[in-house]
C-alpha cells in the first residue's frame, strides 16, 4: 500500500488527552473516512510536544502545521479546509504572543528554536503504541549494535566516554555506575527504572514513557547485557496510569518481535522487564527506599554504601538509573560518544529536559542542552512572565532545589554551576514565580510538602523541618521575631548536615535559598509586619480612605461578619478585630474608597 | 508476527517500514529538499489535482528522490489546473500548469532531475509575503 501523504499528529500525553484530544483523534478519523481519503491521510495519536500551555496540539505533516486548542467539532473544518483544499485554518495556528503574527511552520516558533530534543526525540513524532515507528526511526538498532558488535566493556567505555551523568537529580556518571553494577560480584542482578517521578510540577518522565516507552527499554537491555543483569524492573508510580498501560504494551510487543525475552539478536542473552508500583510517595524516588519498596518493606532510605550497585534488589548488584538518563542512551550508542560530547559544558554534556511551570507564558516541556543560561529558557523558550508581570525568582530542583532570582538569569544550567549558585539540578522541575508571590510563602509551601512526605525514620528531618515549617507560620502570621531568622539558618544546616538521605539533606534548600536571594521579603514580614507582594492574609489589612468614602454603605451590606460601621452618608470604618480579609468590600466599592494593605 | 532473530532482521524491517515514518523527518528541513506544492482548491480537484499529487508522490519514491510534497490552497492559475508549484533547494520557486501524469512525468525527469527547464512553466506574477 503507497504510504500517507499527509500525517495528522494528534497529542496524546495527559494533558492533552484530558482536554478531549482522543476525541478529537476519533473525530479526525471519522472526517477523514468521509471524505474517502483514508489512503491519503493519516492519523496519529503521538506523545508529548511539550507545549501543553496550549493543548491539544494537532500537528500537520509535512507542512508543519501547528494548530493549538483545537476541539473535537474543529475536526470537519481542519479535513474540509486543510487536507481537502490545502488552506490552514488560521483561527487555531498558534500566534506568536510578542509580534501578534501567526505562525504558518512549527519550526518558527520560538518555543522550539532553542531546543534540542534527544530524550525526547521520539516524543511528539510517532506513534508510541506502535513498535514499529520505533523501528522506524532507528529503534532498537543501539541493541543489536551492542549485542552482535560490542563487548559490555566497551559499550560501558562508550557511555563513559560521552560523559553521561544520572538525570534524576544528582548528576553521578552514568557510566561509571554501570561499570561499578558489572564489577560487583554475583551471578544475579538487576535493572531498575527510576519512575518515580516526584517533584511537584514535574512531568518529565510521564512524558517520556507515554510518548516513546521503547526507548526506555531499549537502554534496560542494553544496561542489562552491560552488566550481565537478565532482569529488569521499572518502578512507576500508580498515579501515572497512561504511562503504566503504554509501557506494558511496549513491553508486549517487544516481547512478541523477540527484543526482550531469550537469545536477543540471536545471541546468548536475555532479557525481560516487569513493572514494580510505587504508591506515589516521594522519598521513594531515593535509589535505596525505592529498593525497600520495591521489596515490599517500608519505603525508608537507608545508610550508603553498600551503594545498591553493590547490594541492591533482594541484596543483589542492582544497577538503578532515571527514566530520561535510560532514554538518552540508544542515540548515544548509535551516534558515538564524540557526538555527544559536542553537545553541552566542559562537565555536563548533553541535553536535559525540564518541566516548566508557573508564571510562564509557555508552560510545558521542553529539552535544551546543557549550558543554555536560565534567560534564555525562562524568557525565549518559555516565552517570558504571565501578563507582562515582573519576574521575581524560578525554584530549580523541586523541593530539594533551591530558588533563584534575577541576577542568577545569566547563569548557565549544569549541575556545578546550578550548586555554586544556591540550587541544584534535581530531575527538572522550574516552577517560575512573578511579582505577585510571597518568597516566604513559596518557602513555606515546599517546606510543607517535604514535610508531609518525610518518611520519619530520622529525627532531625521528622522533627527539625516540622519546627521550620512552625516559624515560616509565624512569621507569615506576622508574629515572627529577629531571632527567626538565625533559627531557620542554624535550623537549616543541622538538618542539612545529620539526615540520613537526600530528602532531609535538602529539604532546607528553598527555605536557605529564598533567604539568601530574598532576605529583604523575611525582613518586611517581621519587622514592618506586611507582605510586600499581598498574599499572606494574616498579614493585609483592609482599610477605608476616608476622602473616597461617600457612605453609601455597599461595603457594610456586603461584610458577611459585620465588620463594616457606619451611618449612610459618612465614612464607614473597618474593625480589624473583625475582618476576615476575604475581599467582599474592596470588590463592592464603586469608589475605590477600600485599599488593601 | 515473525520474530526478529538477528540484526539483518531488524535492518530489513527498518527499511520496510522507514517510509512510514520519513515524512515527518523530512518536514524538519525542507530548505534541503526539493519542495513540490500541488495546489488543491476545488478547481484544482476537479481538474484532477489530487491524481496529480498521488502520481508525484509515488513515482518520486519509485525514483528515489528525497522530496517534500504539498498541498497548499488555489494559486489563481485556476485555467491552467492542476497547478504545480516545484522549489529546488536554493532555487526561486518555478510553477507548471496542466499538469497531468504525462506533464509530471516530464517535470520529475527533466527538471528535478537534471534542472532543465520544460515548457508549461507560468510565468510568477505576484509576490508572496512569508509571514515567518
Amino acid at each position: 500500500m503507497a504510504d500517507y501523504k499527509i500525517h495528522m499528529l494528534v497529542c496524546g500525553g495527559t494533558g492533552c488527552k484530558s482536554s478531549q484530544s482522543q476525541i478529537l483523534a476519533e473525530h479526525l478519523r471519522t472526517e477523514i473516512k468521509n471524505q474517502g481519503l483514508d489512503d491519503f491521510a493519516q492519523v496519529v495519536g503521538t506523545g508529548c510536544f511539550g507545549f501543553c500551555e496550549k493543548g491539544p496540539i494537532v500537528k500537520i505533516i509535512p507542512d508543519n502545521t501547528f494548530y493549538t486548542q483545537v476541539k473535537p467539532e474543529d475536526a470537519k473544518e481542519i479535513v474540509e479546509e486543510h487536507v481537502v483544499k490545502g488552506r490552514k485554518v488560521s483561527r487555531l495556528l498558534y500566534k506568536d504572543p510578542k509580534t501578534e503574527k501567526i505562525v504558518m511552520d512549527s519550526r518558527g516558533m520560538e518555543f522550539y528554536k532553542k531546543q534540542m530534543r534527544i530524550a525526547l526525540r521520539n516524543c511528539g513524532v510517532i506513534d508510541p503504541e506502535n513498535i514499529e515507528e520505533y523501528i522506524a526511526r532507528d529503534g532498537y538498532s543501539a541493541l543489536g549494535k551492542v549485542l552482535t558488535s560490542m563487548t559490555p566493556e566497551e559499550t560501558i567505555n562508550v557511555i563513559k566516554k560521552a560523559g553521561l551523568r544520572g538525570r534524576g537529580g544528582a548528576g553521578f556518571p552514568t557510566g561509571l555506575k554501570w561499570e561499578i553494577t558489572r564489577q560487583s560480584p554475583g551471578s544475579e542482578k538487576y535493572v531498575v527504572c527510576n519512575a518515580d517521578e516526584g517533584d511537584p510540577g514535574a512531568f518529565m518522565d510521564r512524558s517520556i514513557l507515554e510518548g516513546d516507552p521503547h526507548s526506555v527499554i531499549e537502554a534496560m537491555a542494553i544496561n542489562g547485557f552491560c552488566t550481565g543483569a537478565s532482569n529488569g524492573l521499572v518502578y512507576i508510580r500508580a498515579e501515572y496510569p497512561l504511562a503504566i498501560e503504554r509501557l506494558k504494551k511496549a513491553i508486549e510487543q517487544a516481547r512478541q518481535y523477540g527484543l526482550l525475552g531469550k537469545n536477543i539478536f540471536g545471541t546468548e542473552f536475555g532479557f525481560d522487564i516487569t513493572l514494580r508500583y510505587g504508591a506515589g510517595a516521594f522519598v521513594c524516588g531515593e535509589e535505596t527506599a525505592l529498593i525497600h519498596s520495591m521489596e515490599g518493606g517500608r519505603g525508608e532510605p537507608t545508610m550508603k554504601p553498600p551503594f545498591p550497585s553493590v547490594k541492591g534488589y533482594l541484596g543483589k548488584p542492582t544497577n538503578v538509573n532515571n527514566v530520561e538518563t535510560f532514554a538518552s542512551i540508544p542515540v548515544i550508542i548509535n551516534k558515538g560518544w564524540e557526538w555527544y560530547n559536542t553537545i553541552g559544558t566542559e562537565k555536563s554534556k548533553g541535553t536535559k529536559v525540564f518541566a516548566l511551570a508557573g508564571k510562564v507564558n509557555n508552560v510545558g516541556l521542553i529539552e535544551v542542552p546543557m549550558g543554555i543560561t536560565l534567560r534564555e529558557v525562562i524568557f525565549e523558550i518559555g516565552g517570558g512572565i504571565k501578563n507582562g508581570k515582573k519576574f521575581k525568582g524560578v525554584q530549580i530542583g523541586g523541593p530539594s532545589g533551591g530558588c533563584l532570582t534575577y541576577k542568577h538569569l545569566d547563569v548557565p544550567i549544569d549541575y556545578e554551576s546550578l550548586i555554586a549558585a544556591g540550587a541544584m539540578m534535581g530531575s527538572g522541575g522550574m516552577i517560575i514565580m512573578d511579582e505577585d508571590d510571597c518568597m516566604v510563602d513559596v518557602a513555606k509551601y515546599f517546606l510543607d510538602f517535604t514535610v508531609d512526605e518525610s518518611c520519619g525514620k530520622c529525627t532531625p528531618c521528622r522533627v527539625g523541618n516540622k519546627r521550620m515549617h512552625e516559624l515560616l507560620t509565624s512569621i507569615t502570621k506576622g508574629n515572627g521575631t529577629e531571632e527567626d531568622i538565625d533559627r531557620l539558618i542554624n535550623l537549616g544546616n543541622v538538618i542539612k548536615d545529620t539526615s540520613l538521605c537526600m530528602l532531609g539533606q535538602s529539604a532546607p534548600n528553598p527555605v536557605l535559598s529564598i533567604l539568601d536571594n530574598f532576605r529583604d521579603e523575611y525582613e518586611a514580614h517581621i519587622h514592618d509586619k506586611k507582605c510586600p507582594s499581598g498574599v499572606c492574609k494574616a498579614l493585609m489589612r483592609y482599610e477605608i480612605v476616608e476622602e473616597n468614602c461617600c457612605g453609601c454603605t455597599a461595603c457594610a451590606r456586603a461584610c458577611p461578619v459585620g465588620a463594616i460601621t457606619g451611618e449612610r452618608k459618612e465614612v464607614h470604618r473597618i474593625d480589624p478585630a473583625l475582618c476576615i480579609k476575604c475581599g467582599a468590600c474592596l470588590d463592592r466599592c464603586k469608589f475605590n474608597a477600600v485599599i488593601v494593605n | 508476527m515473525d520474530k526478529i532473530k538477528n540484526l539483518a532482521d531488524l535492518r530489513n524491517l527498518k527499511d520496510k517500514l522507514q517510509s512510514k515514518t520519513k515524512l515527518r523527518e523530512k518536514s524538519e528541513v525542507p530548505e534541503q529538499m526539493i519542495q513540490v506544492k500541488v495546489a488543491m482548491a476545488t478547481c484544482c480537484i476537479a481538474s484532477g489535482s489530487r491524481e496529480t499529487m498521488n502520481y508525484i508522490v509515488d513515482e518520486l519514491d519509485k525514483r528515489n528522490i528525497d522530496a517534500v510534497v504539498t498541498q497548499t490552497g488555489c494559486m489563481g492559475y485556476c485555467y491552467a489546473e492542476p497547478t504545480v508549484e516545484v522549489t529546488l533547494p536554493g532555487k526561486e520557486p518555478v510553477v507548471f500548469g496542466y499538469v497531468d501524469a504525462r506533464k509530471a512525468d516530464e517535470i520529475i525527469e527533466k527538471y528535478i532531475k537534471a534542472g532543465t527547464l520544460v515548457e508549461g512553466i507560468i510565468p510568477v506574477n505576484y509576490q508572496k509575503i512569508e509571514n515567518n
